[in-house]
């Protein structure tokens, strides 16, 4: 599987995790791919931590409105029924557990549920933005990584090394090798990529792994 | 009744030295025009509160290239790697804070409130010379009030009273930060009469507004 096919799979199960009626945050990069697999039949919206709901697709060229950008600072649009509101107000939906889903990155993230995805010591520091609160606040945490780093080490681990993003708050980690829920300090495996074995996915993951008598393979095809 | 004055005017307000809120997110509803004045005013040894610093030499960013800031306290650096590598030569002293504890400290500034409580950044960097507080069984980090000499914002129409809209997401920091300030100065595309935005309309009003400036070119 090459990486564009890995972050498909990744982006395309987590979707299938939201609701109809759904209010959900995505990161930049890989989650934000999420939307592109939303199935028929559930309607969500958007939460951008900037200040608005109903966040829409790209804008067509020459129509991008520089009054108008996501959390990265990309042109974007809003759809029908959509609204604005302040950074106080944003956080407020966002910590007041007004958004059900959102879906990060990582660079560390353990079997207790702790996330690190903000900083490297050492290296130069981009700061939080709104990671923390997000993390903290939404009902539900899903994190959206590559299996390893992209020198093989794992990133699913026993316990983060990174400072954190926040402690003990993921719920469910979806990878190009499996589907990883956190419950109770243990980290449960209940998908995998079929084209790995148990042994194989645990010799890429530092935090032991518990197999979920309910094991089912991922949907790889199509991607 | 906010003063109607030109940009260069309005920044000659602002002494070096000074604490200066300023809105806006990634360059989107930032006062550009004021910012540039500022910057090319020779400004120094200014505290900035901002959420980012923008792109490298735009929006915010052009104070940092003009070394006017000594202590930024925002939410994110990342777009801008001229301020993280100002940050390493410990040419400007840089205190990151979470985005929402970000606007809620702004708020409480200006809504008169001794700090606000937050699960954020508990268990993390964030909290390290907090005091923890324990409400219902949950713990929250006390954060405190940050209020400014400043206040340097941005909306799309004002009436001479003051009373402002703004445009889209160009919203963000702007409304929190025109109550938190000594001197509250908005940039706006339009000034129109008062009446001709309805009173139901208006997201900022007017009385915290002192001075209202247009971008000038």
């Amino acid at each position: 599987m090459d990486s564009k096919q890995k972050r498909a799979l990744i982006a395309r199960r987590i979707a299938q995790e939201l609701s109809d009626g759904d209010v959900v945050n995505l990161g930049i990069g890989l989650p934000t791919m999420v939307s592109n697999f939303i199935p028929p039949g559930v309607n969500i919206t958007l939460q951008s931590e900037n200040g608005f709901v109903g966040l829409g697709p790209t804008p067509a060229p020459g129509e991008e409105d520089p009054c108008l950008v996501n959390a990265g600072g990309q042109p974007v649009t809003i759809l029908p029924g959509g609204a604005f509101f302040d950074s106080a107000e944003s956080f407020a939906i966002i910590r007041g557990g007004h958004v059900d889903v959102t879906v990060l990155g990582a660079l560390e993230v353990d079997a207790e549920g702790n996330l690190a995805n903000w900083m490297v010591p050492g290296k130069m520091v981009p700061g939080m933005g709104g990671a923390m609160d997000l993390v903290v606040g939404a009902k539900r945490v899903i994190v959206a990584t590559l299996h390893v780093t992209k020198d093989g080490e794992p990133k699913l681990l026993k316990k983060c090394r990174l400072p954190l993003t926040a402690a003990a708050e993921v719920d469910l980690v979806v990878t190009d090798m499996g589907v990883f829920e956190i419950k109770d300090g243990q980290m449960i495996i209940v998908e995998k990529n079929p084209e790995f074995t148990i042994e194989e996915i645990q010799v890429a993951t530092e935090a032991e792994l518990v197999v979920s008598p309910q094991l089912r393979d991922m949907d790889v095809s199509g991607l | 009744m906010p003063k109607i004055m030109s940009q260069k005017e309005v920044i000659g307000l602002v002494k070096d030295g000074s604490s200066v809120m300023i809105g806006g997110f990634m360059t989107c509803g930032t006062p550009c025009g004021l910012v540039e004045e500022l910057a090319g005013s020779g400004a120094k040894d200014l505290t900035i509160i901002c959420n980012d610093t923008g792109l490298m030499g735009d929006g915010i960013g052009m104070l940092i290239s003009t070394d006017a800031v000594q202590h930024l306290i925002a939410s994110h650096i990342g777009t801008n790697p001229e301020t993280g590598q100002k940050m390493i030569d410990g040419k400007i002293q840089v205190e990151l804070v979470p985005q929402g504890t970000l606007a809620e400290r702004i708020r409480c500034a200006g809504a008169g409130l001794g700090g606000v409580l937050t699960p954020t950044g508990v268990g993390t960097v964030v909290a390290e010379g907090k005091e923890e507080i324990h409400v219902d069984g949950r713990t929250y980090l006390l954060e405190k009030p940050l209020h400014a000499d400043f206040a340097l914002i941005k909306a799309w129409k004002a009436d001479r009273k003051g009373n402002l809209i703004y445009r889209k997401s160009a919203r963000n920091f702007n409304p929190l930060m025109a109550m938190a300030a000594d001197c509250v100065i908005a940039e706006v595309e339009e000034i129109v009469e008062v009446g001709e935005i309805g009173p139901d309309e208006v997201v900022t009003p007017g009385i915290f507004i002192s001075y209202l400036t247009r971008r000038s070119n």
